[in-house]
């Protein structure tokens, strides 16, 4: 490959309010300590579905949010503008003409507590009733909307919608964006909140759920014998992005370099994977190319594992595809065993983590892993984090969705 | 039913307050609601239906347009709650 001639995007500024802290930093403390976020939950319905716990947020969005404000916003939309706002302040709240700023905040459903929230109201109590904010609160752009306004951005607002791939590719879309001149600064991210009963019944239909009703802790774990689905997770991820010589002029700190893309499709199956992972080795193959970096520098790999008993081993075929031999020495992190599955935020949080490990030299750990599935032929991080060489190093987040989505992204150490 | 200028204004205060945020105290009948009460085009809707049904009246939606601070919807609830 030839050195790519497009300008650096890096990262300059990180957002969190996810199952394990309302920020970054009590976020990333939890994982490194193997934390679990997930638990019994505790709604008048729970007792109604099959599965009866989920990863919800570990700070409500109520303790540090204004009620009049959100009262127009949708619960993803909340985690979305406080997330945005931790990352804007983290990376000091750069000086930018707001035609030269972007946003791209992605999601898998939508605003669907609102949407249904909303149709209750219109079966209680009729049309007349129905909140003139219902629209605003359930389409999908909104938490992109949302950020837009707060931040007055005028370079483009967007909303990729790839299911658990979403997220990711929300920052893909935000790198291009840099890349191709559109804009210097993109806050990008992915947001969820879908804890409630149709989605979750929806899910469990599908039998995608664990139905660990006995040990919520225990029930995301990637790579164990006995995993038996993904648990539900909520909440959101953000990362402020900005063209190297942006963020270099106005001596930004810079975490890391956001280096590659790869997004491909399987053509496969509305759900399962591709049994062999060709499309996700081919994405992550692409990735390292679009960056530049080659197999044996990747010393570290965020999974999609969801703890699903195919997915886990596709994805394992796949990273074995990409990498080949270079496999045995990336540490495998597989966060959703502690954060759970947060759909359209999950490639953002992740990225998050990514970046984290990169930044901090530390992969977090995968807890849960009881018998290690022998069928993975992984070097997995298992139950306390580990340490990642000095020097230039790069690392993969890889991001799966229903329909055949696969985004795998490209972070290089700075 | 018949309800007093008062009665309609610390109401309707109290609709706002919820709605807005704006302190109850400071919905005063010269205020307009969207330069002084910070409620946009969508918060008025909001602000209407919850008059209605707090005071069971009907405020068309052509009539809204003309409620332009909290006096000229205070007389019309109380008018139209007559």
């Amino acid at each position: 490959m030839s050195a790519p001639t497009h300008r650096k995007v890096v990262v300059t500024g990180l957002g969190a309010f996810t199952p394990l802290g309302g920020d970054v930093a009590s976020t990333w403390a939890a994982l490194l300590a193997g934390k679990s976020g997930v638990r019994t939950l505790t709604h008048d319905w729970t007792e109604t579905i099959p599965v009866h716990f989920a990863a919800e947020t570990a700070v409500d969005p109520s303790e540090v949010m204004d009620r009049v404000e959100a009262r127009k916003l949708d619960r993803a939309e909340q985690f979305a503008l406080i997330a945005a706002r931790e990352a804007w302040k983290d990376a000091g709240a750069p000086e930018i003409h707001t035609e030269r700023l972007g946003v791209v905040i992605a999601s898998g459903i939508g605003g669907i507590l609102s949407l249904l929230g909303s149709y209750d109201v219109y079966l209680e109590k009729g049309a007349r009733r129905v909140s003139p904010h219902t629209v605003p609160m359930l389409m999908p752009n909104g938490p992109a909307a949302a950020v837009g306004l707060e931040l007055k951005a005028q370079a483009g607002v967007h909303t990729p919608v790839s299911a658990c791939a979403s997220g990711s590719e929300g920052l893909g879309y935000a790198m291009e964006m840099i890349r191709s001149g559109r804009a210097d600064v993109v806050v990008a991210g992915g947001t969820e909140a879908g804890v409630h009963p149709l989605p979750m019944a929806g899910f469990a239909a599908m039998m995608a759920l664990s139905t660990r009703n006995d040990a919520p802790e225990k029930a995301s774990r990637p790579y164990d014998k006995e995993r038996d689905g993904f648990v539900l997770g909520e909440g959101a991820g953000v990362v402020v992005l900005e063209s190297e010589e942006f963020a270099k002029a106005r001596g930004a700190r810079i975490y890391a370099e956001l280096a590659g893309q790869g997004i491909t499709s399987d053509g496969y199956h509305i759900a399962a994977p591709d049994p062999e992972g060709r499309g996700a080795a081919r994405a992550m193959k692409m990735a390292l190319a679009d960056a530049g970096v080659a197999a044996s520098d990747v010393v570290h790999l965020n999974a999609h594992a969801t703890s699903t008993p195919a997915g886990d081993i596709a994805e394992s075929l796949a990273i074995r595809g990409a990498l080949g031999a270079d496999t045995d020495h990336v540490a495998v992190s597989a966060t959703k065993s502690m954060t759970g599955h947060l759909l359209g935020g999950a490639g953002a949080i992740e990225s998050v983590f990514t970046i984290l490990a990169l930044h901090h030299r530390m992969a977090p750990p995968t807890i849960n892993i009881e018998n290690f599935d022998e069928e993975i032929k992984l070097n997995v991080v298992r139950d306390n984090p580990r340490p990642l060489p000095e020097g230039s190093i790069a690392a993969l987040n890889n991001s799966f969705g229903f329909g055949g989505h696969n985004v795998a992204l490209v972070f290089r150490s700075v | 039913m018949a309800h007093s200028v008062d009665e309609v204004l610390a109401g309707l205060a109290e609709i706002v307050e919820e709605v807005a945020g704006i302190p109850a105290s400071s919905v005063l009948m010269d205020k307009s609601f969207t330069d002084d009460l910070d409620v946009d085009s969508l918060s008025m809707v909001e602000v209407v239906v919850a008059a209605e049904e707090k005071f069971g009246c009907k405020i068309p939606d052509d009539d809204v347009k003309n409620l332009v601070t909290v006096g000229d919807a205070v007389n019309y609830i109380v008018k139209a709650a007559h």
